[in-house]
């Protein structure tokens, strides 16, 4: 720090610091839709907001990993040749764990900002309605994937600790791992698109809860009857309406998944691609639908 | 200096810029080109050891800002132009044809509710198309370079907009960072924003907690963390107490006087704006009713107000000013029904020199100057002489200030 020289003998002089202007650097949009990515991930694991906030995201993380931790425990334990759970099955079997997470950040992601109208703030500033949107379904996305992969991480680490086939598990976490990232985008998309509606947080989290628990009780209860009845070839159609069920006909089409549906009947290349393509129009759908939101709301 | 015509080499470094008198700079980058190089050593350099003591006395910052101009525009003149700007919705006509130039300091903008003021200040911002017509902002067309005027400009809205979960340091440090700034920079602003806005230690605690009054500071913070060059600033003075409200409009003129940063602000207080501001501009029905200097129709006939202490050799020290002053050709009058009528002189102060004629006479008396302030006139009264047509929004002040003021005559 340099000052002017003080005359001599005067150690110490006191200087009005008053105003001081900002003559560095301003980096635009880019880095301020990156400063909303990462202040909106640390929100979603309560990161920079209250001890009260960060209990439920933490939970559930534990409880994700839990039954991972447990299931390479019981390999490593009975030297079995294989995981008791197949990576692309994981994501699955917790899948109440990842509702009740979507549904209880979704709304803290973008409800608050309506609620505390907030948003005018961040649109008075150079991002536009699409870096906010794209910050926001990025940072929501991002935090799902870090639920949904940590366990396949432990129990791929768990698996090579177990002395598996090393190439074999690298290919189950590969798949798992792309899965659950359709997975964290399409249910970030959904979250949003239900949280984004309301400045109630509470409206929010019911509502995301129950669209996704409708959807899957339904789905799962058509198939179960299509199955009893010996309509097999129903099962992947009926699995195109509900999300959950969705991402396991992606999965069993095209990552080597078993399907998870009764009778475990997997679509075929068509119905595949077909559950491809309506993952992908959802995605895009929840993006448009965000834009088109947040143009109204502005200011 | 002109930011925009900064150099490129000069901007990855913070220029601190205090009084005339001190120049403290910090250096953020280890990179310094040459030519910094050199112009630092125009400036004596002081060993780094030399214990420095920051001393942040807002008195002493409006003494020492006083004489200086505004930071960015000595050579811009006009800081907001609209040409026949109109915004029409299906039912109402929010703007109607409105042409207007702004120029640097405070202007105030004030309307009734509904007369155009915040659909206004949302098309300067560049977030609502305008129906016809153009504005600029800061030299650039809001319709076209939206995100431009964004970074050169703040805003604080009129409504609540503060989560109440997070600390006003944590939520100012955001926005800063949302206006571009890199963290660190943002941090070091963040704190000298809020320290310059009154919040000390009560920042590092929940917004939820805070006054009204509180939560207006905090508003204001975010719209200057990033040193805009200009602010608009929406009814900052709204739900605030009388004291509140002479708080946040001191606070207005200082963002001027010293961060040197224009400031729009509206309210549907004329009075309120009088003081504060430089010029104002009247819209009603989104229709421009006036828009004129505050100095033009308030500083020709600036009254004074004196009061002196009384001492041994005159015991009324008041009397003895007036027949002083009466010696010298300046009439006086007594402020009756003022607040401190008896000890209270006022005058006409024609320029300079009746405010050197004064301190003379008074410290040839010996006597004890314990104020001397300037009395304008309302703007409502103005107002109401001026443009009987629209005689309301005088009336409407009117209630506000019951201090008539009799200037001398």
């Amino acid at each position: 720090m340099a000052v002017e020289q003080p005359p001599a003998g005067e150690q110490t002089r006191i200087h009005n610091i008053g105003y001081r202007s900002y003559d560095g650097p301003r980096l635009g949009r880019a880095y301020a839709r990156r400063s909303l990515y990462s202040q909106s991930l640390r929100g979603a694991w309560g990161l920079g907001r209250s001890a009260k906030s960060k209990v439920l995201p933490m939970l559930l993380l534990v409880v994700m990993c839990v039954p991972a931790a447990i299931m390479v425990a019981v390999t490593v334990a009975t030297k079995a040749k294989d995981l008791p759970v197949d990576y692309t099955r994981y994501a699955i079997i917790m899948q109440a764990v990842i509702s009740l997470y979507i549904a209880s950040q979704a709304p803290q992601a973008v409800s608050r900002d309506l609620r505390f109208k907030t948003v005018p703030l961040y649109f008075s500033r150079p991002i536009e309605t699409a870096d906010y949107v794209r910050a926001k379904y990025a940072a929501l996305s991002s935090a799902l994937f870090i639920l949904t992969a940590a366990p396949l991480l432990v129990l791929y680490i768990g698996a090579l600790l177990a002395k598996l086939d090393f190439a074999d598990q690298t290919k189950g976490f590969a798949e798992g791992l792309v899965s659950v990232a359709l997975l964290s985008l399409l249910f970030a998309g959904i979250g949003l698109v239900i949280a984004a509606v309301t400045p109630r947080r509470g409206f929010g989290i019911a509502a995301v809860i129950a669209v996704l628990v409708i959807s899957y009780g339904a789905v799962s209860t058509l198939q179960a009857i299509a199955d009893a009845q010996g309509t097999t070839g129903a099962i992947p159609w009926i699995g195109l309406f509900s999300p959950i069920t969705l991402i396991d006909g992606v999965q069993s089409a095209f990552l080597g998944a078993t399907s998870a549906a009764p009778g475990g009947i997997a679509p075929g290349t068509a119905a595949g691609i077909v559950h491809v393509l309506v993952v992908v129009g959802l995605v895009a759908a929840a993006y448009g639908l965000l834009l088109r939101r947040y143009r109204k709301v502005g200011l | 200096m002109c930011r925009a015509a900064a150099p490129a080499g000069m901007r990855h470094r913070h220029r601190t810029r205090v009084g005339p008198c001190a120049v403290i700079r910090r250096r953020t980058s280890p990179r310094t080109s040459a030519r910094q190089e050199r112009s630092r050593t125009a400036r004596a350099r002081a060993s780094p050891r030399v214990p420095v003591i920051l001393e942040t006395d807002t008195e002493t910052a409006l003494r020492s800002d006083d004489r200086r101009g505004p930071r960015h525009y000595r050579r811009r003149v006009t800081v907001i132009a609209t040409e026949s700007l109109s915004k029409r919705y299906p039912r109402v006509t929010a703007l109607d044809r409105l042409s207007v130039d702004i120029g640097p300091g405070v202007t105030g903008l004030v309307g009734a509710n509904g007369a155009g003021k915040s659909t206004l200040i949302k098309i300067l911002l560049g977030l609502s198309p305008a129906t016809e017509g153009r504005a600029e902002v800061l030299g650039h067309d809001v319709a076209t370079e939206g995100a431009a005027v964004r970074e050169r400009v703040g805003y604080m809205p009129e409504h609540d907009c503060l989560p109440p979960d997070v600390s006003a340091t944590e939520f100012v440090v955001h926005m800063a960072r949302m206006s571009g700034l890199p963290p660190a920079a943002a941090r070091e602003r963040t704190a000298d924003t809020l320290r310059h806005v009154g919040l000390y230690e009560e920042r590092y605690r929940p917004i939820g907690g805070y006054s009204t009054g509180m939560k207006q500071r905090v508003k204001l913070a975010q719209a200057l963390v990033h040193d805009p060059q200009l602010v608009f600033l929406d009814e900052p003075t709204n739900g605030l107490d009388p004291v509140g409200r002479d708080e946040m409009l001191g606070l207005i003129r200082r963002v001027h006087r010293d961060f040197g940063i224009s400031v729009l602000v509206t309210s549907h207080l004329l009075g309120e704006l009088e003081r504060t501001c430089d010029h104002v501009v009247v819209i009603d029905g989104g229709r421009l009713l006036r828009s004129s200097s505050t100095t033009d129709f308030t500083r020709t006939t600036t009254t004074l107000a004196i009061e002196v202490t009384d001492s041994d050799e005159h015991p009324d020290g008041t009397r003895a000013v007036r027949e002083a002053l009466r010696a010298r050709g300046v009439p006086t009058e007594d402020g009756t029904g003022l607040p401190g009528a008896g000890h209270v002189l006022l005058l006409t102060a024609e320029g300079e020199e009746t405010y050197d004629l004064v301190r003379d006479v008074i410290a040839d008396l010996g006597l004890g100057l314990v104020r001397m302030e300037q009395r304008r006139h309302r703007i409502s009264e103005v107002f109401r002489d001026g443009d009987q047509t629209h005689g309301e929004h005088g009336g409407e002040l009117d209630g506000q200030h019951k201090e008539a003021v009799g200037h001398g005559g």
